[in-house]
Parts: structure tokens; sequence; C-alpha cells
């Protein structure tokens, strides 16, 4: 070792600059290169076939959300199919792999437009995929299903919405809240866009509603680190956590919150991206009576329900679970059958044209596309995790609440 | 008075954790002054181990105990297979044995994405380690972070006896202040260097135990801690065990301090600020060594 020397300042630089390229490579978000011309999509729907696209991160650290939503899309496909296609013909699904990164959504976006011809794209999870690959969409005027809740806020004329908006989600969440007195909210929530526009509208609603936001805290995507949060939220005086934190960060925060001695009896935490299968990775005893808000859970009774949970579990193994965002990936497929065959013609305009008033008698109950928002009508569902690890129903809307991207009904949000 | 001494022991608890991931550094870094980027994942070897062992002995504890000892020889192995193949070729070529290190930090990544998956997985902790202990007036101590204080002290202690007390611990110093001198003094510098490195990176398993009773276990679970070791033995001070011991604790508690005032991401920050901030007065750490073998 006679001959080594190396500054410590070299060091750091060349630590902290491999450091920083994994993190760019790993958040990096391409903001549409537009330079090609803007002519539509030439679909191709002259053979006995079509060719659907279906675009999730089959790698990656979303890949464990988005497999599930994979896995139900090709289900769908195969149904359909089984029961004589669409117009009489097949659907060959595509399968492209977003690999959790927002430039390769783009990108095999175009692919699956322009080299494959897909007569309709379903899939992307996080918002910011789907903001990647909106102005793809956007530009060869296909159709994206998008089959995950969102923070709302956006109306892309090639873009179907079939999970919830803010006012099928947050805002009945919030409404369950109040009616159980629990009106000092603590918010804890990751570091990006979906977390941050909920919390806003959080607030405003808490403003309005005589509730308390006594603190808010986000950590970084990925964070394991909570004892401090943990210890503010403790320190609070909050009735409830309002829980927007994404992925793997729950199994450190509520490890934490267990080891704090807070319980859901002493102070409930409603989670809105905690569904089945991170239940089941984050660990029962951890979960046990928190709550979540969500439009469909396993345990959502009807026979419509029963059909998918079965066919799921004969395709993918007995004891596999399903959550919303594969119920809404699994509806997406079927809404867009019905457009098409409302149309009579695979053409985008026309689908677009046929989409309102679109109803399916889906798992999570009766849906309706709104043509106008092009989001469906849902029922919201508030949920309490039992000790089996499945979600049980304690509270829904009654009936499907009318989809309201951007909260134009609600006069407290008139400031966002 | 509550919130002082909850969130002081809230910053020492996340020292704990800093100083288990960079006590192993201190090693292969402080003292031997190679630069492994592939620390974290035997960090992440560790964390996978205690899954594995978890699988096959059902009770919680008796798995976690088991995997303390075996994460260290698991970790060991590969730091000690990884010098013998790569690193002993790259002696005086530091920066190459970044880079080659990084490399191989992401195949072994890939091959943990291979072997058990892209999603992380969890381990269950013993039910004795997920509660706490109140000492009244609303204090309370996790018992999952008094475990890993513990564990980290106890490496300490046990590092500290090894390199004062044993032959082998006479040896790494030896090489450590002057390698040719302890070469014709008739050590086998060789030998040394691989013992030693078996050891840092062992401790790296040992750390990758106790992290799987805070968080979940990734193939990219070691990259989220490899850049805070580093910080840690930098500002202790190179080759200097009680260095990196006093910049964890103290490190943790800025943190957890900065944090309670202000949000996550500025206390981040700060903290990173005061690291700059004091590397600039004092750019050779807390403690220094004086040897020929470090700048």
């Amino acid at each position: 070792m006679s001959g080594l020397s190396i500054s410590r300042r070299g060091l750091l630089a060349g630590v902290s600059a491999i450091g920083a390229s994994a993190a760019l490579s790993a958040c990096g978000a391409k903001t549409g290169s537009d330079t090609s011309s803007g002519s539509g999509a030439t679909a191709d729907t002259s053979g006995s076939t079509v060719k659907v696209g279906l675009l999730n991160s089959l790698s990656g650290t979303m890949a464990i959300s988005e497999v599930t939503v994979h896995n139900a899309l090709l289900l769908a496909v195969k149904e359909i199919n089984a029961a004589g296609g669409v117009l009489g013909k097949k659907l060959k699904p595509i399968s492209q792999d977003g690999a959790s990164d927002w430039p390769t959504f783009a990108e095999k976006a175009e692919a699956l437009i322009k080299n494959d011809e897909v007569v309709a794209t379903f899939g992307c999870w996080t918002s910011a995929s789907r903001k990647a690959v909106k102005p793809v969409f956007e530009r060869y005027k296909s159709l994206l299903f998008y089959p995950v809740q969102y923070e709302g806020l956006e109306q892309s004329p090639y873009i179907f919405y079939i999970g919830a908006t803010t006012n099928q989600q947050i805002v009945p969440a919030l409404d369950y809240l109040k009616k159980q007195g629990l009106t000092k909210l603590y918010l804890v929530g990751s570091d990006y866009v979906f977390p941050r526009t909920a919390n806003k509208i959080i607030k405003a609603y808490a403003k309005a509603n005589g509730m308390e936001v006594l603190g808010e805290d986000y950590a970084p995507l990925g964070s394991t680190e909570f004892s401090t949060i943990t210890n503010k939220v403790k320190d609070s005086g909050a009735d409830a956590v309002f829980n927007t934190l994404n992925g793997d960060s729950n199994v450190a925060f509520f490890k934490e919150y267990k080891s704090a001695g807070l319980t859901a009896k002493k102070m409930p935490v409603l989670s809105v991206s905690i569904a089945e299968e991170e239940v089941k990775s984050i660990g029962t005893q951890y979960l046990q009576d928190q709550l979540t808000a969500w439009n469909y859970y396993q345990t959502t009774p009807g026979a419509a329900n029963e059909t998918f949970v079965k066919a799921y579990q004969a395709a993918y193994g007995a004891g596999k679970p399903t959550s919303d965002p594969m119920e809404a990936a699994y509806i997406s497929v079927y809404l867009w059958k019905a457009m098409v065959e409302k149309a009579g013609s695979f053409d985008v305009a026309k689908v677009r044209a046929a989409a309102d008033g679109i109803v399916l008698d889906a798992p999570e109950g009766k849906v309706t596309v709104d043509g106008a928002t092009q989001h469906v009508y849902k029922t919201a569902r508030i949920g309490k995790v039992g000790s089996d690890g499945l979600i049980t129903e304690v509270w829904n809307s009654g009936k499907p609440v009318k989809p309201d991207p951007y909260l134009k009904g609600y006069s407290w949000a008139s400031g966002l | 008075m509550t919130v002082i001494l909850n969130q002081s022991f809230t910053g020492i608890s996340i020292g704990a954790v800093l100083l288990l991931i960079a006590l192993g550094l201190t090693l292969t870094f402080g003292q031997m002054g190679v630069i492994n980027m592939a620390h974290g994942e035997f960090i992440m070897a560790g964390a996978y181990t205690t899954y594995v062992l978890q699988k096959s002995i059902s009770s919680a504890g008796v798995s976690l105990l088991v995997a303390l000892p075996v994460a260290f020889l698991v970790a060991g192995a590969m730091g000690a297979l990884l010098e013998w193949l790569l690193i002993r070729r790259l002696y005086t070529r530091p920066l190459d044995t970044l880079l080659v290190t990084w490399g191989v930090s992401l195949m072994l990544q890939q091959l943990a994405r291979d072997v058990f998956g892209a999603p992380n997985v969890q381990t269950h902790a013993p039910d004795l380690l997920t509660g706490n202990i109140s000492l009244g007036g609303g204090i309370t101590l996790a018992n999952n972070r008094l475990f890993i204080l513990g564990l980290a002290l106890l490496c300490v202690l046990g590092l500290t006896l090894i390199l004062r007390l044993t032959p082998l611990g006479r040896r790494v110093r030896a090489v450590v202040q002057n390698r040719d001198l302890a070469e014709v003094s008739g050590i086998a510098t060789e030998r040394v260097d691989r013992t030693t490195f078996f050891i840092g990176s062992g401790l790296a398993g040992v750390a990758g135990v106790a992290l799987t009773l805070v968080g979940p276990i990734g193939p990219t679970m070691g990259t989220n801690y490899i850049v805070d070791a580093f910080l840690v033995v930098v500002v202790g001070g190179i080759g200097q065990l009680k260095g990196s011991v006093i910049t964890a604790f103290v490190l943790g508690v800025l943190q957890s301090v900065l944090e309670y005032s202000t949000t996550v991401s500025v206390a981040k920050v700060a903290v990173l600020v005061a690291i700059v901030a004091f590397l600039q007065w004092r750019p050779q750490g807390l403690y220094t060594l004086r040897t020929r073998s470090l700048a």
C-alpha cells in the first residue's frame, strides 16, 4: 500500500459523483422531446387480430406493484379472447417493460404506438410515469388507460383515468375521519408530486371543515429512517395520521410506529397507498386495524368480484391477493371493449365519442364512464386491515361518486 | 424536557445504525485504505442471510441470534474472496479499485435480484424487539433500537480488543503504520490484509442483520447506506476507530435534532453542509494517524 495516495477530497468527490449519477438515473424525468410531426396514430386493424399495448414496470423498484397489474391486464385480455374478442378480432397483447424509469416509459410508449401499431395501451402506475408518457399519447393521438388512483388536476383527451381521483378517495377518507371525530390530523408522506398535492388538498379541506392539521412531514422516496417523524407524530397530540407514503418506506414507518407504542387504537393511520399486496409485504402484525381508503377490496361483496378473484387465483396461484389497482386495470380492458363495440370501430375519435355513459358491473360495483372528464364514477370505500392480511370495508359512499378531477364542486378547493 | 430526552435517544439510535454500517469501513477503508464501493452489498448479504435463516428457523428470536455469526461469516467470506480475486491486484491504484468495486457492487445487486426477486422482502422481528420500554413521563426507548445500540457497542468493544490485545491486532497495526517495515520483520502482510478485509466485511454483514429490524431488505439497500458510511469514516479521521464512534453519534444527534425542528430534507442538507464546513476547517478529519501509507 506504500504507493497509495489519494486526497480525501478527491475521494469524496468520486464517491458522491457515483452516488449522484445513480440517483439521477433513478429519477431523471424526460418531459417530451417533441420534434416529430403531430400525425395521428396509424393503428393496424386490417387483420384478424389487433394489438393492444401493456406498459408496466416488470423490473426495478415498482415491479412489486406493477407486475400484479400486468397480470390482471393479461387475465382480462385472455378472457375477452376466449369470449370471441372485440368486434370479431382477437386481441394480441404486446408487453413492454417501463423498468421503473420514466424516460423508458416514454420510449416504450412510442415504440408501442409507432412500431406495434397498437389500438390502445393499458398501464403506468406512478404519476411520474404517466406525466412522462402523456405527451407521447397526445402527439400520436393514441389512447392510454391508466389504472391507479392519483392526485387529480389532470385531464388529457387521450388518457382514460380508471383509478380514483381525489374526490373519490381522499375527500371521502377525510369525511370519514371527521365523522369519527378524528379532527386533529398529522400528515406523513413521501417527498414527490402525489403526496404534496394530496396534502395541499387535505389542508384546504381541513380549514373549511373545522379540522386541524398539526404537522406535515415528508421523507424521501425509499427512506427507512422514521424515528424522528414518529416522535413528532407522537408528541403532536393528533387524533389520526394521514399517510401518503409510497413503497417500502411504509415498512420502516409502521415498524417504527409500533416500536414507539402507537397503535390503531391510540392513533389510527389512514393510508391511501397500501393495498392487499403491500399489507402482505409490510407484515400484518404492524398493520392490524389500521385504515385504508380505496374503491375496491378483495373482500368487496358481489358476484362479479367472486368471479374475478377466482379467475385471478386460478391463473396466478391460490392465495394471491387482488387489489384496487389490479381491479381497475382488469376493468379498464373491459371498458375499452365496451367503448369500441358501442362505436363499432377501433378509431380513437369514435371510441372517445362513444365513451360517455358506458356502464360495467365491475368487481368494485357499478362503474360508469364520464365522457366529459374521461374518468369513471366509483364507490369510495374505507377499509380496516384484518389479522388475515385482508381488508374489510367499514364504510362506503353508498353510491358511485361522480369524478371531479379539478374539485370544481367543492368551494373550499377554489384556491388550489 | 421529554422531547429533548426522546430526541437524544433517537439521535443516539440513528448514530448506532451509522456506527454499525461504518465500523467495517473503518477497517477496510480506514486501516487499509481500500475504497470498497461493494461494502454496501456486504450489508445486503447480511440482511438476506437473516431472511434465509428465518425461512428455515421458525423462531424469530433464535434465527436473529443465529444470523449474527452466520452473516458475519457469509459477508466476511465474500469480502475475503473479493480481496483475493481483485483488490490485492489493485493496491497501488485506488481510483481503479473504486471503479472495480463499484462494478462488483452492481453485479452483486443484480445477483440478489435474480436469486431473491426484485421486490423487497421482510423479516419478522421477535416479539421482544417490537415493543418499547417506558421510563415514565412520556419517555420511551424502542427495544429494537436498544438492541442495535447494544450490538454496535459490542462490535466496537470486540474490534478494539482484537486490535489492541491479540497478535493479529498487533500485526494489523504494524502493517497499517509501516507496511515495508512490517514485511521485513517477518509479517505476512498479504495474509494480514485478507484477514483485515474478512473482519471488515463481516462487520458489514452484522450491520445488515441489524438493519432488518428497522427497514425492508432489498437488492439496493446497501447503496442507501454506503455514502453515510464513508462520511462517518472520513469525518472521523481515517484509520481511527474512536473518530468514527464519536462522529457517528454526533451526526446521529445532529440529524435527529435538526429533523425535529425542521424537516427531513432540510436536516439532511444541513448535516451535509456542516460536514463540508468541518472538512474545510479540518481536512484530515477528527483524529489522524500519521502513517506513510496515506497522504
